[in-house]
């Protein structure tokens, strides 16, 4: 049962049993169990299938949640303009103006006119897939960005790194790689100085950053969520002393404002993601332009 | 306040940077099936809603100028038919009022043909009479006068052969003179 009130609200209360408790017993006064913060391995719940198998073992909530994120998304986007109207209607406007935004906003003011029209699905997919999966950090139960698990945005960042390689191999040859790396309009001195880092930013650092970027601002914002619910529970529920259960709503109440913070970043970094890609599939695309 | 252990201690806990293999499979494959769907379905049937109203309002534009240009074509082909039906009407008149004319002139020169020919035919009526009234007045009036005059000088003028004489002088004197009256 603990285990399962766990897997719902990942807010452990009962974290006595643990080995390390000891040594991050904070000294609080009149405590009369010691407050123990969240840490990294909380983010991780047991697995679902097996049921509450150690976590990396089998099929957890995070991967349920990619899933559910998939079915939404098709289901709404379908739903929305399966009988599309010339005068569309609420959820049809709704749906054409996300596309829109996606498919203008993004793909063409990045890619350009000329070519943007085939990349506009990807792009499309990958915001969605990015913001809806934010997104499910701020829904109570499901409660964790999925993209908090770096995993899931390396999955990304690698399918969108192959990608615009590919596009660039694909439009310039092999001479791809040296008009990435070989800046044009720099004096031939400098080069020896330039052409590692050109490697080291666009093919080592490039897929890293945009893969981190994701992970640890849900994450920051998910170890925030844990910290300030554990925090407020230890100070209501556990201190006796009245100033202390005040300042435990007094976190409450901030975390709402938190909430709302959460929420900008989770779409701004859905947002960043994807102009992010949009961006690195226009350099592929005009590789020879610069 | 904060302990070092407690920092420490937040950092415990799993390598945020180790991913689980398991969900980068799950992540890509699940994505890769979202891509597909979006390619294959929702992207074409969005491009679709767009082009058809586009079309619909460039048709609808077509369709209003269209409307537009035929009420000009119209609105010039009342004008143009007014204006015919105008000038028509102008000729119609114009010819009315020349055969009318026309025609009273014609009228005119009847009515003074015919009073020509009326006049004509009295003076020749009236001529014929006083011809005969002459004739006539001139036996009688001989006839008259010889009578007179044989009672006036009692048998003087018996003898016919002067009598007519003098008749034939009276009269062509009266001739003379009446001649003279008309000519005056």
């Amino acid at each position: 049962m603990g285990g399962a009130l766990r897997q719902i609200t990942e807010f452990a209360p009962d974290r006595n049993c643990r080995e390390d408790s000891a040594l991050t017993a904070f000294a609080l006064p009149t405590a009369t169990e010691p407050y123990v913060p969240p840490t990294i391995s909380d983010t991780h719940l047991p697995e679902v299938l097996p049921w509450l198998a150690e976590y990396g073992t089998g099929f957890g909530k995070q991967m349920i949640m990619i899933i559910l994120s998939i079915i939404l998304i098709v289901w709404f986007f379908k739903a929305a303009i399966k009988n599309p109207k010339l005068v569309p209607g609420k959820t049809q406007f709704l749906a054409e103006s996300a596309y829109s935004f996606v498919r203008n906003g993004i793909g063409r003011d990045i890619i350009g006119e000329k070519n943007f029209a085939q990349w506009v699905p990807l792009l499309f997919a990958t915001f969605f897939f990015v913001l809806l999966n934010n997104l499910f950090g701020a829904i109570p139960f499901l409660q964790i960005p999925s993209f908090s698990h770096a995993g899931s945005a390396y999955a990304m960042a690698i399918i969108i790194y192959g990608t615009w390689i590919a596009v660039g191999v694909k439009n310039h040859g092999i001479r791809y790689f040296k008009l990435a790396v070989v800046p044009s309009g720099v004096p031939g001195w400098i080069m020896p100085l330039m052409v590692p880092l050109e490697i080291i930013s666009n093919f080592i650092v490039r897929p890293l950053t945009h893969s981190l970027r994701l992970m640890a601002t849900m994450l920051a914002g998910h170890m925030i969520v844990m910290l300030a619910a554990s925090g407020a529970r230890h100070l209501i529920v556990v201190q006796e002393s009245l100033a202390m259960n005040g300042i435990g709503i007094a976190v409450i109440a901030g975390s709402v404002a938190m909430y709302f913070l959460e929420l900008l970043i989770m779409v701004l970094q859905a947002f960043v993601f994807a102009l992010l890609t949009a961006i690195y599939i226009q350099g592929a695309l005009d590789a020879d332009a610069h | 306040m904060i302990s070092n252990e407690l920092i420490l201690a937040a950092g415990a806990g799993a390598n945020p940077l180790l991913p689980n293999p398991w969900e980068i499979l799950v992540t890509a494959a699940g994505f890769a099936v979202l891509l597909f769907l979006v390619v294959k379905y929702i992207a074409p049937a969005f491009e679709k809603s767009y082009q058809d109203r586009v079309t619909a309002i460039e048709g609808g534009l077509e369709k209003a100028e269209a409307a537009q240009a035929e009420a000009n074509a119209t609105l010039e082909q009342y004008k143009a038919q007014l204006l015919e039906a105008r000038t028509e009407a102008n000729r119609i008149r114009e010819d009315a009022r020349e055969e009318g004319a026309q025609i009273l002139a014609d009228l005119k020169t009847k009515a003074a043909d015919e009073s020509a020919r009326i006049t004509e035919q009295a003076q020749r009526q009236i001529e014929a009479e006083r011809v005969a009234a002459v004739t006539s007045l001139r036996a009688e009036v001989g006839t008259l006068a010889t009578s007179l005059a044989s009672k006036i000088v009692d048998d003087a003028l018996e003898n016919d052969e002067r009598a007519s004489r003098v008749v034939d002088k009276f009269l062509a004197e009266l001739e003379t003179q009446q001649n003279a009256g008309a000519s005056n």
